[in-house]
C-alpha cells in the first residue's frame, strides 16, 4: 500500500542515454589521444611544413616580454587547446559520468585539428587559396598580436550595447506581452500596432533612430530594443491568454486576488512562452546589432568588421567573426542556463 | 443492441415503490417529503430554488438546473450523484461562487455567495495544480495569497504528514502520481480552513484502488477536522462509503430527485448488507440495477 518512492522526482527523470553506456579505460586512453592527435597534427604541420610561398621572415610582435610572429602565435593556441582537451580528459577519466560525454567528442575533435593543419598548408604554407580573401589560421591569429586591445575593446563595446538593448527590450516586451494578454482593451488598441509594426525588421528605422536619438548608442539600442521587443511581447502575451481557467479557478477558491493571478498564476504560465521570445529574440538581436555597428557606429565588432574591409585587411575581418562566434555563443548559452534554471518545473515534463 | 433511452424525469423516489422492486430487504430512510432540510439549526450552506440555464453548440436553451434547493447541515458529508449532464458540477461551481444562478440564492453562514473565496475549498477533478510549483509551495498556495504564510508556515509541514506525502515536498506536480496529486488538492484547500470543502468528483480520473485509498484518506480528514463537505461524484459507492446524506439528481432539466440518508455508523464495509441495499436503491432510482426492459409495444 507504500505508494511512496524512495528518492521523490529525481528518480523519475530519464538521464540522458550517454550516463549509461561507460567507457573502459583502454578505451578512453585512446579517446584522449584522439583529441588531441589533430591539434598535435596541426601543430607539427605549422612547424615542420616548409614555407613555400612569400618566404620572407614573418613580422614579429613583443608582448608581455615575449616575442612572437603569427606561427609562434599560432603554434601557442594549439597548444593551449592541446592542454585544455588533454586536462579536460584526465578529468573526466576520474569522473565516469563525464567519460561518455567526451569519447563522443573525440572524432569531431581530430576532424577539427586536421582541417586546421589542411587550411594552415593550403592558406598560409602553400598559398594556394585566393588572397587576401582566405588567410590561412595562423595569419588570423596575427591580427590580435597586432591590436589585441583595440579588438577587446570593440568587443566591449558591442556586448554593452547589446546588453542594454537586449535587456530592456526583453523588459519592455514582456511588459507590452502582459498588457495585452491580461487586458481586453490593451489586446484591442496594441495588438495591432505591435502586430504591423513588429514585422519590420528593426534595421529600417535605423535612418529616423539616427536623425531622433542623440547618440550613435541610443540610436543603435533603440533598434535592438524594438527587434526584441516583438517576438516577446507577442509570445507573452500567448502565454497568458492561454493560461487554462482551472488555474485561475483554483487560485480565486484559495483567496487568491488580481494580484496573484497575474504574477503567481498567468506569469509562471507564459514563462515557456516567454523564453521561446526571448531565444528567438536573441537571433534577431544579433543581427541588428552588427548591422547597426556596421553602418553608423563609433565602435563593436560590426565597426572593426567595416573598417578593416576597407584596408582589404580580411584577416582581421575573420578575426572579429571568430570573436563573434564566441561571445554570442556564450550569451547564448547564458540564456540556456538561465532558462533551464526559471523552468526547473519542466524537467521530464516536455521533450527537450 | 438496442439502447433504451432513459425515461426523462418525473419517475422520482416513487420508483423504489413500484410493485417490481422488492422492497422487503431492510432499506436506508428514503426521504421523500416536499422540504428534505434538516431543521434550520446547524444549517451552514442553503440553496434556494436555483435556476440556470445555458446555451448549447447549436442555440438550444438547455436548463441546467431547475428550481434546486439544499440545506447542508455543520460537518455533515453530502454527496450529490447522478448521472454526466444532470448538472452536479454546475451546483457544486455555482456553491463555490465560481459561476452565478440565473434565480434563487446560495447562502454559506446567513451570507450571500457571490465570488469565490477561500472560506469555500474546492478540489477539481484533475489538473488545477499549478506544474510550476512543488508540493509544498502548491499546499502554502492559499496562504500566500492571502498574506499569511509568515504566521501560519508550520502548518504546511502539518498537511504535507496528513496526506503522507513527506518526502516529496520538493517535488513537481508532475513527478508525482494521481493519487497523490489529488491528496495535496485535498490539503491545498484544507489548511485554508474553509467553512465548507466542495470536491467536484476529486477521485473520478484515479484507478479504483488508489480511489478506495483516497476515500479512507479523505474520511480520516473528515473525521479529524470536522469540515463540512460537499462532494459530487458519479461513483454510487463512494457516495455510500462516505456520505452522511445523498442528493440524486437527474438531468433535462437538472433537478434533484430524492436524498438517502446513510446511517451505517463508520468504518462502513463496502460489502455490507445495510451497504447493498442503499446501493440497490440508488441504482433503481437511477435505472441503472439492470438492463432496461424492453418496451410493450417493441416487436
Amino acid at each position: 500500500m507504500n505508494l511512496r518512492k524512495k528518492s521523490g522526482g529525481a528518480a523519475l527523470v530519464f538521464s540522458g542515454s550517454a550516463a549509461n553506456k561507460t567507457v573502459s579505460n583502454a578505451k578512453f586512453i585512446w579517446m584522449m589521444a584522439a583529441s588531441v592527435a589533430g591539434f598535435l597534427l596541426a601543430l607539427l604541420a605549422n612547424a615542420f611544413f616548409p614555407q613555400a610561398a612569400h618566404s620572407a621572415a614573418f613580422k614579429e610582435y613583443t608582448a608581455l616580454g615575449v616575442t612572437l610572429d603569427m606561427n609562434g602565435a599560432y603554434r601557442l593556441t594549439l597548444a593551449l587547446l592541446i592542454a585544455l582537451y588533454a586536462g579536460g580528459g584526465i578529468f573526466a577519466y576520474f569522473a565516469p559520468s563525464g567519460r561518455a560525454k567526451y569519447a563522443k567528442r573525440a572524432a569531431f575533435l581530430f576532424a577539427l585539428g586536421a582541417a586546421l593543419a589542411l587550411w594552415d598548408i593550403f592558406g598560409t604554407k602553400l598559398s594556394l587559396l585566393p588572397q587576401p580573401f582566405f588567410p590561412g589560421p595562423a595569419k588570423i591569429i596575427e591580427s590580435f598580436l597586432i591590436e589585441g586591445g583595440y579588438i577587446w575593446q570593440n568587443t566591449l563595446y558591442s556586448l554593452r550595447l547589446f546588453a542594454v538593448g537586449f535587456l530592456a527590450g526583453v523588459a519592455f516586451g514582456i511588459g507590452t506581452g502582459i498588457l495585452i494578454g491580461w487586458f481586453p482593451k490593451a489586446y484591442y488598441w496594441v495588438y495591432p500596432v505591435l502586430k504591423t509594426t513588429g514585422v519590420i525588421p528593426a534595421v529600417a528605422w535605423m535612418p529616423f533612430a539616427l536623425t531622433l536619438f542623440p547618440t550613435p548608442f541610443s540610436a543603435a539600442a533603440f533598434l535592438i530594443i524594438i527587434c526584441v521587443w516583438f517576438p516577446v511581447a507577442s509570445l507573452t502575451a500567448a502565454g497568458i491568454s492561454g493560461t487554462p481557467k482551472t488555474y485561475f479557478e483554483a487560485a480565486r477558491t484559495l483567496g487568491a486576488k488580481t494580484p496573484y493571478l497575474v504574477f503567481r498564476v498567468a506569469i509562471p504560465h507564459a514563462m515557456p512562452n516567454i523564453f521561446t521570445g526571448i531565444s528567438t529574440a536573441t537571433a534577431f538581436a544579433f543581427t541588428t546589432l552588427v548591422i547597426a555597428e556596421m553602418m553608423g557606429q563609433p565602435g563593436g565588432l560590426g565597426y572593426y568588421i567595416n573598417a578593416s574591409k576597407v584596408w582589404s585587411a580580411y584577416y582581421k575581418v575573420f578575426a572579429a567573426i571568430v570573436v563573434m562566434a564566441i561571445l554570442f555563443s556564450v550569451i547564448m548559452r547564458a540564456l540556456e542556463l538561465v532558462r533551464g534554471r526559471v523552468l526547473r518545473w519542466q524537467k521530464g515534463m516536455v521533450k527537450s | 443492441m438496442s439502447v433504451q433511452p432513459l425515461p426523462i424525469g418525473g419517475l422520482g423516489i416513487d420508483a423504489i415503490n413500484r410493485p417490481h422492486i422488492d422492497t422487503s430487504a431492510k432499506r436506508a430512510d428514503i426521504a421523500r417529503s416536499e422540504n428534505p432540510s434538516p431543521s434550520s439549526d446547524g444549517e451552514i450552506l442553503k440553496i434556494d430554488s436555483v435556476t440556470r440555464t445555458y446555451t448549447d453548440a447549436e442555440g438550444n436553451t438547455v436548463e441546467a438546473l431547475r428550481d434546486v434547493s439544499l440545506s447542508v447541515k455543520r460537518g455533515e458529508f453530502v454527496s450529490i450523484i447522478g448521472s454526466s449532464g444532470c448538472g452536479k458540477t454546475t451546483l457544486l461551481r455555482m456553491i463555490a461562487g465560481l459561476d452565478a444562478p440565473e434565480s434563487g440564492e446560495l447562502v454559506l453562514n446567513g451570507e450571500r455567495i457571490a465570488r469565490p473565496s477561500q472560506k469555500l475549498g474546492y478540489v477539481f477533478q484533475q489538473g488545477s495544480l499549478f506544474p510550476w510549483q512543488t508540493v509544498e509551495q502548491n499546499i502554502s498556495a492559499g496562504l500566500k495569497a492571502r498574506g499569511v504564510y509568515k504566521e501560519r508556515k508550520a502548518d504546511v509541514k502539518t498537511y504535507i504528514e496528513l496526506i503522507g506525502l513527506t518526502g516529496f515536498e520538493k517535488s513537481f506536480p508532475h513527478q508525482i502520481s494521481g493519487g497523490m496529486a489529488q491528496r495535496v488538492a485535498i490539503a491545498r484547500a484544507l489548511i485554508n480552513n474553509p467553512a465548507v470543502l466542495l470536491l467536484d468528483e476529486p477521485m473520478g480520473a484515479l484507478d479504483s484502488l488508489t480511489r478506495a485509498d483516497i476515500q479512507c484518506k479523505l474520511l480520516e480528514l473528515w473525521k479529524k477536522r470536522n469540515t463540512t463537505m460537499v462532494l459530487v461524484t458519479h461513483d454510487v459507492d463512494e457516495a455510500i462509503f462516505l456520505s452522511d446524506r445523498i442528493v440524486i439528481m437527474t438531468p433535462r432539466p437538472g433537478k434533484i430527485q430524492g436524498f438517502i440518508s446513510v446511517k451505517i455508523p463508520h468504518p462502513r464495509h463496502r460489502g455490507g448488507i445495510e451497504f447493498l441495499s442503499i446501493r440497490r436503491d440508488i441504482l433503481e432510482v437511477l435505472h441503472l440495477a439492470r438492463a432496461n426492459p424492453a418496451p410493450e409495444y417493441m416487436i
